[in-house]
C-alpha cells in the first residue's frame, strides 16, 4: 500500500510555556522548542505499521521552511522511506484551505492508496484532512483510533463521545485523520537521526507543484488571524498562598467543607 | 446577510445541547436572523427531535432517510451540499461529529471555514470576526473569516448560553424529498460500546485526576495513595490514557467518561476544553500544577502553584494524621 502521511513542525507545548509577544502579532518564538505534531507521530506510526504488515512505502509531507526539513527527516529516522517538502515563499500565510490545496497537488503528482494526518494540532483547527479529502473528492474519516486493512478497503473505528467507537468501512483511496493513542510511536534514537541525515529531501514549490501562487498564501486566505492575546481570566482560582504546610492546612479546610474528606 | 443555518446532533431522540447554544451564537452574528434548524435522522426519533427543536427555532427542516439513520457525516456533507443555498452561514457544535462532517463540507460548498470558535464578536460587511483558543487554551486569537461565499462555523460546546425559553412555536417542513443522492465511500457499521472498568468514576463523589504533571507511570501511585487517603478514586486526563498507564474508563472529558463529583482535584492537568467537557454540574475544582498560567486555573476555585509529585505526598501525609 502506498501511504502518504501529512506532518507539520510545532512549538513543543510540553516543552515551552507559550506566551504573546509585546505587539500581540505573534507567539514569543524566541528560545522555543520546535517538534512534530504530537498527533502525527501516531500517523506516521500507523503507517509504518501498516506498510509492515501488508507492504508499500510511506511517504511523509510538509508545507514549510528549510527548518520544515528536521521533521521529515525524523519521521524517516522513524521508518518512514521518503520525505517531500513543500516550500515557496509564496505558500507563507497560508489558511487551512490554502494548505489544503498545496497537499492535494502533492497528492496528485503520486499513486496513494491512503493518505494521513493528524487530527489536529495544538495551534491548527483539525481541518486540514477533511479539506484534502473534498479536494481530491475521496472519502474521509476523522478521529481514526483504529485501522484493519480488508482488501481494497479498510475498517475504520472514530473516536466519538463517551469512551465509544463508531466502526465504518471507507473504500480506498481515502483520507483518514488521525487520533492520538491508537499506537505507540516508536521511540527514535540519534542513530536512527543519522541513518537519514545525509538523504535527499525534494523540495517543491508553486511551479513544481502547478498551482496558481495566487490561490494559496495570505492573499487568497478567507481566513485570517489577526493577533494573539491571553484571554480575560474569569474569577479566577482563588490561589493558596504561604508554606507548604500552610497552604495544606487551608487547602485541607476546604476539603472538609465540600465533601472532599471522608 | 445570508441565510443562517443551524445543523442539529441529536441522540436516542435528544437534540444534544448544542441546539440551544447554536442560536445564541447566531443572535451574536446577526440580532436579527430568523435561524434555521436542520435535523436529519429517521423514524420516531426524528420527528422528536424535530418537534423539541422547533420550540428553539422558528424554522426546523427536517430530512428523513435510511442513509441518515446513523449520523455519517460523509452522507450528512452529500445532503447538506444538495440542500443549502452557495452563501449560507451554517452553525455546527464543534463536537467528533462537526469536526468529521465540517472542514470538508466548506469545500464541497466553496466557503469559509472557521472551526473551533469559543466566541463570536460580531460581523462588519462581509468580515466576521470570531475569538478561538490556540496552544490547549494558553492564548487567545481574534480571527476575521471571510464569510462573503458563505461559512461553516464550528462552534465550541458551552461556550454560548443556551435559549431555554422555547418560545419559537416553529415549524416543521418535512424536506426528505429534497435529499437527493447520498451514496458515499463510506459505511456506518455500527458503534462499539465503552469497556466498563474495574473502577466506575462516574460514582465517585471526590476525584484525584491526574494529568501529564505526573510525568511517569510509577508515579501514577503517589495520586493513588492520596486517592486512598481522602476515600476517593484516581481519574484521567487523556495522554495518561494514550501512554496506557491508565484504563480509558478513567478518563475524564469529551471523549472519556462525563462525571459529577463533589469535588475535583486536577493534578498536573493543564484544563483543556475536551477535558473540562467531562465534568458537569459545578464540582468545587482543586487545581494544583506548576505552570500558574494553565488554564485550569481559570476554572478552579482553589488554586495550588506546585510540582505535584513533591505536594501530593505532603498532602498525603498530612490527610492521614487527621
Amino acid at each position: 500500500m502506498e501511504i502518504l502521511v501529512c506532518v507539520k513542525r510545532v512549538p513543543d507545548t510540553a516543552e515551552n510555556e507559550i506566551e504573546v509577544n509585546g505587539s500581540g502579532s505573534d507567539i514569543e518564538r524566541d528560545d522555543l522548542v520546535y517538534s512534530v505534531n504530537e498527533w502525527d507521530n501516531y500517523a506516521v506510526e500507523e503507517a509504518i505499521q501498516i506498510r509492515d504488515n501488508v507492504g508499500g512505502s510511506v511517504t511523509v509531507v510538509t508545507v514549510g521552511d528549510d527548518e520544515s526539513e528536521e521533521v521529515l527527516r525524523r519521521e524517516m529516522a522513524m521508518g518512514a522511506d521518503n520525505g517531500i517538502l513543500l516550500t515557496d515563499d509564496a505558500f507563507e500565510g497560508s489558511d487551512g484551505k490554502g494548505i489544503a490545496t498545496l497537499l492535494k497537488a502533492a497528492v496528485e503528482k503520486g499513486k496513494y492508496d491512503l493518505i494521513l494526518t493528524g487530527a489536529q494540532a495544538d495551534d491548527g483547527a483539525g481541518q486540514v484532512g477533511g479539506m484534502l479529502a473534498a479536494m481530491l473528492d475521496v472519502p474521509y474519516a476523522s478521529l481514526v483510533n483504529k485501522i484493519e486493512v480488508a482488501g481494497d478497503k479498510l475498517k475504520v473505528g472514530r473516536e466519538i463521545e463517551g469512551g465509544n467507537q463508531e466502526m465504518n468501512e471507507i473504500s480506498m483511496p481515502c483520507v483518514l485523520s488521525i487520533q492520538t493513542g491508537i499506537n505507540e510511536p516508536r521511540y527514535v534514537g540519534i542513530r536512527g537521526i543519522r541513518k537519514v541525515a545525509s538523504v535527499e529531501i525534494p523540495e517543491l514549490g508553486a511551479g513544481d507543484l502547478g498551482v496558481d501562487a495566487g490561490v494559496v498564501g495570505e492573499g487568497a486566505a478567507k481566513v485570517k488571524r489577526v493577533d494573539y492575546f491571553v484571554p480575560e481570566l474569569g474569577e479566577g482560582a482563588e490561589m493558596l498562598e504561604g508554606s507548604t504546610e500552610e497552604i495544606i492546612a487551608k487547602l485541607i479546610e476546604h476539603l472538609k467543607a465540600k465533601g472532599g474528606l471522608k | 446577510m445570508a441565510d443562517i443555518y443551524a445543523y442539529i446532533t441529536h441522540r436516542n431522540g435528544v437534540a444534544d445541547d448544542s441546539a440551544l447554544e447554536l442560536i445564541e451564537a447566531a443572535k451574536k452574528i446577526d440580532a436579527g436572523a430568523a435561524v434555521t434548524a436542520i435535523v436529519t435522522g429517521s423514524g420516531s426519533e426524528l420527528d422528536q427531535v424535530a418537534d423539541a427543536v422547533a420550540a428553539t427555532y422558528p424554522k426546523v427542516l427536517k430530512y428523513a432517510s435510511d442513509a441518515l439513520a446513523y449520523p455519517n457525516a460523509e452522507v450528512v456533507c452529500k445532503l447538506l451540499v444538495n440542500v443549502l443555498p452557495a452563501d449560507a452561514i451554517l452553525l455546527v457544535a464543534h463536537d467528533t461529529f462537526g469536526m468529521d462532517l465540517s472542514p470538508g463540507l466548506s469545500i464541497k460548498l466553496d466557503s469559509a471555514f472557521v472551526s473551533d470558535v469559543a466566541d463570536i464578536e460580531g460581523v462588519d460587511g462581509s468580515t466576521l470576526k470570531v475569538i478561538r483558543q490556540e496552544y490547549s487554551g494558553m492564548v487567545s486569537t481574534h480571527v476575521t473569516c471571510d464569510i462573503s461565499a458563505g461559512a461553516v462555523i464550528n462552534v465550541r460546546p458551552g461556550c454560548f448560553a443556551p435559549d431555554e425559553s422555547k418560545s419559537a412555536g416553529g415549524t416543521v417542513e418535512d424536506k426528505s424529498g429534497d435529499a437527493g443522492d447520498l451514496s458515499t465511500g463510506r459505511t456506518f457499521l455500527e458503534v462499539v460500546e465503552a469497556e466498563v472498568g474495574d473502577v466506575d468514576i462516574t460514582k465517585s463523589d471526590v476525584l484525584v485526576s491526574v494529568g501529564r504533571g505526573i510525568e511517569d507511570e510509577e508515579n501514577i501511585e503517589i495520586a493513588q495513595e492520596l486517592a486512598d487517603a481522602m476515600g476517593a478514586v484516581v481519574s484521567c486526563s487523556r495522554p495518561i490514557v494514550d501512554a496506557k498507564w491508565l484504563e480509558k474508563s478513567r478518563q475524564v472529558g469529551t471523549s472519556g467518561q462525563t462525571v459529577k463529583p463533589k469535588v475535583y482535584m486536577a493534578c498536573g492537568i493543564s484544563g483543556s476544553f475536551q477535558h473540562m467537557g467531562g465534568i458537569k454540574g459545578s464540582p468545587f475544582i482543586v487545581a494544583i500544577n506548576k505552570n500558574v498560567k494553565a488554564p485550569i486555573f481559570q476554572v478552579a476555585d482553589v488554586g495550588i502553584e506546585a510540582d505535584i509529585l513533591e505536594f501530593l505526598p505532603e498532602l498525603t501525609e498530612a490527610i492521614g494524621e487527621l
